[in-house]
């Protein structure tokens, strides 16, 4: 098992936003997080990696407590991508810099192997040619590739994505998800937020629908889609239909 | 006041000079401590712990506070009251420095804060320590968007600069002083002149900074006036 979360609990002053979501992931797969918003989604992934520290609960990496104390967050943050709705790309750094910031400051590469390998990692994602490019000179689109990349470079066991596609116009939406079901299908393990349910149906291996803080239900997609077995999940799909059309 | 005045005054022109040059070395020196202590200042109260963060809006408040020629003459007789006898240059970097640092660590906090949450966000998630991250990502864009408000505080300490003569440093307003007591007409030429040199240089200042700001100047990341 690659990432084990125990009974998460995060509370924001009398808000209990993470009531007890427990999951696993294995090595390889890729499961797709759905529900409305306000349920607790962003925070369930930032807890994972603790740029939010949850209250209760435990998560593992492989055999390595991220919840403990005593552990190195850093080193284990460096395993764990992050890619962000907003994308979240350093300003003041070109796509280059951007991709090579934590491989050099994180990972210790040098400056000559950190340019190798975010040329490789940007030239995955079809950006190469923008390597000089600040992030206000990228589109949507480019912008959250370029982000991907960036947390590829770390070459991490586990990479999570918040609402990867959300904030793009819709015509910038494809090439972002090209990458990620490349990503998915070249064996990366994936946790990803999302309500594109064409991407959902066509790569995840398990849905986990998550309403008001806790996992209402979780199943393979076509089960899930197919014969949703509780009410709040077939009233979310039936909603999600409506405000994104069906199959994409 | 006739050109004869003028012409002796112009005469003395490399005194004036000279003067000034020492009012450049006082700018360099108050400028580069309340740059590194601004900076200090500014990141311990926005990322600092609670009790450090404290003790730096405190030290803001109170550098702020103090008029800068009382500043001075504390900072000159103070010491001495224990038997520490500093130099005036000394007492005059210290005193304009220590004020200058409080209203650096005012600009450079406020563009610390103006950096979007989710650039530390991106950092930390990377594996950047917190150091890291405000050291590789939120300086060297709150210092960016920091130029212009600098360059205010720069032209201001350049003035600043004169009133190390009330502590006895003999920079050009008191080497102006000095060609006007020896003969009174030539007061006036001289205090112009004086006047004059300060436009030139505000002027100079000005402008490289504005260079600077150019150089630096990375698309999406505009210093906001
Ligand atoms: N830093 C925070 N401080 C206070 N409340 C927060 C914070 N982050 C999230 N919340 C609240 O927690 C709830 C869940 O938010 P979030 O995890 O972003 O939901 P989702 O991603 O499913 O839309 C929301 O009501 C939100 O207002
Ligand atoms: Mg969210």
């Amino acid at each position: 098992m690659l990432l084990r979360v125990e009974d998460l609990h995060k509370r924001y002053g009398k808000e209990e936003v993470l009531r007890g979501v427990s999951f696993s992931l294995e090595k390889g797969e890729t499961k797709v997080i759905i529900g409305p918003s306000g349920t607790g989604k962003s925070t369930l992934l930032r807890c994972i990696n603790r740029l939010t520290e949850p209250d209760r609960g435990r998560v593992f990496l492989e055999d390595v407590e991220i919840t403990s104390p005593r552990v190195n967050i850093n080193k284990i943050r460096a395993q764990i991508g992050f890619v962000f709705q907003d994308f979240n790309l350093f300003t003041h750094l070109t796509a280059l810099d951007n991709v090579r910031l934590g491989l050099m400051r994180v990972k210790g590469l040098s400056k000559k192997e950190a340019t190798e390998r975010a040329m490789r990692e940007l030239a995955r994602v079809g950006l190469a040619d923008k390597a000089k490019a600040y992030p206000a000179e990228l589109s949507g689109g480019q912008q959250q590739r370029v982000s991907i990349a960036r947390a590829l470079a770390m070459d991490p066991k586990l990479i999570l994505f918040d609402e990867p596609t959300s904030a793009l116009d819709p015509e910038l939406i494809g090439e972002v998800l090209s990458v990620m079901v490349e990503l998915a299908q070249s064996g990366m393990t994936m946790l990803v937020v999302t309500h594109e349910m064409g991407f959902a149906r066509s790569v995840a291996d398990e849905i986990i629908f998550m309403e008001k803080g806790v996992i209402v239900e979780q199943g393979p997609p076509e089960q899930l889609f197919k014969s949703p077995k509780h009410p709040r999940t077939v009233e979310f799909l039936r909603r999600i239909t409506e405000l994104y059309g069906g199959e994409k | 006041m006739s050109l004869e005045h003028w012409l002796k005054v112009w005469a003395s022109l490399p005194v004036l000079l000279q003067g000034l040059s020492v009012n450049l070395a006082l700018l360099g020196g108050l400028l580069s401590l309340g740059f590194f202590l601004g900076l200090v200042f500014a990141v311990l109260e926005v990322y600092g712990p609670k009790p450090l963060r404290l003790c730096a809006a405190l030290y803001s408040w109170v550098f702020r506070s103090i008029p800068e020629i009382l500043l001075l003459l504390l900072m000159w007789f103070g010491p001495a009251q224990f038997g520490v006898r500093i130099a005036p240059f000394t007492a005059a970097v210290l005193a304009l420095g220590l004020r200058s640092s409080a209203y650096q660590a005012q600009i450079f906090r406020g563009a610390l804060q103006a950096v979007p949450a989710g650039q530390m966000l991106a950092a930390r998630a990377l594996g950047l320590s917190k150091f890291q991250a405000v050291r590789h990502v939120l300086l060297p864009q709150a210092l960016r968007l920091s130029l212009a408000g600098w360059g205010n505080e720069f032209a201001v300490v350049l003035k600043d600069t004169t009133l190390a003569y009330a502590v006895g440093v003999v920079e050009v307003m008191r080497q102006a002083r000095y060609l006007g007591s020896r003969e009174m007409p030539l007061t006036l030429p001289a205090y112009i002149t004086v006047a004059l040199l300060f436009l030139v240089l505000t002027y100079a200042g000005l402008f490289a900074l504005g260079a600077l700001e150019k150089r630096l100047r990375i698309p999406g990341l505009e210093a906001r006036r």
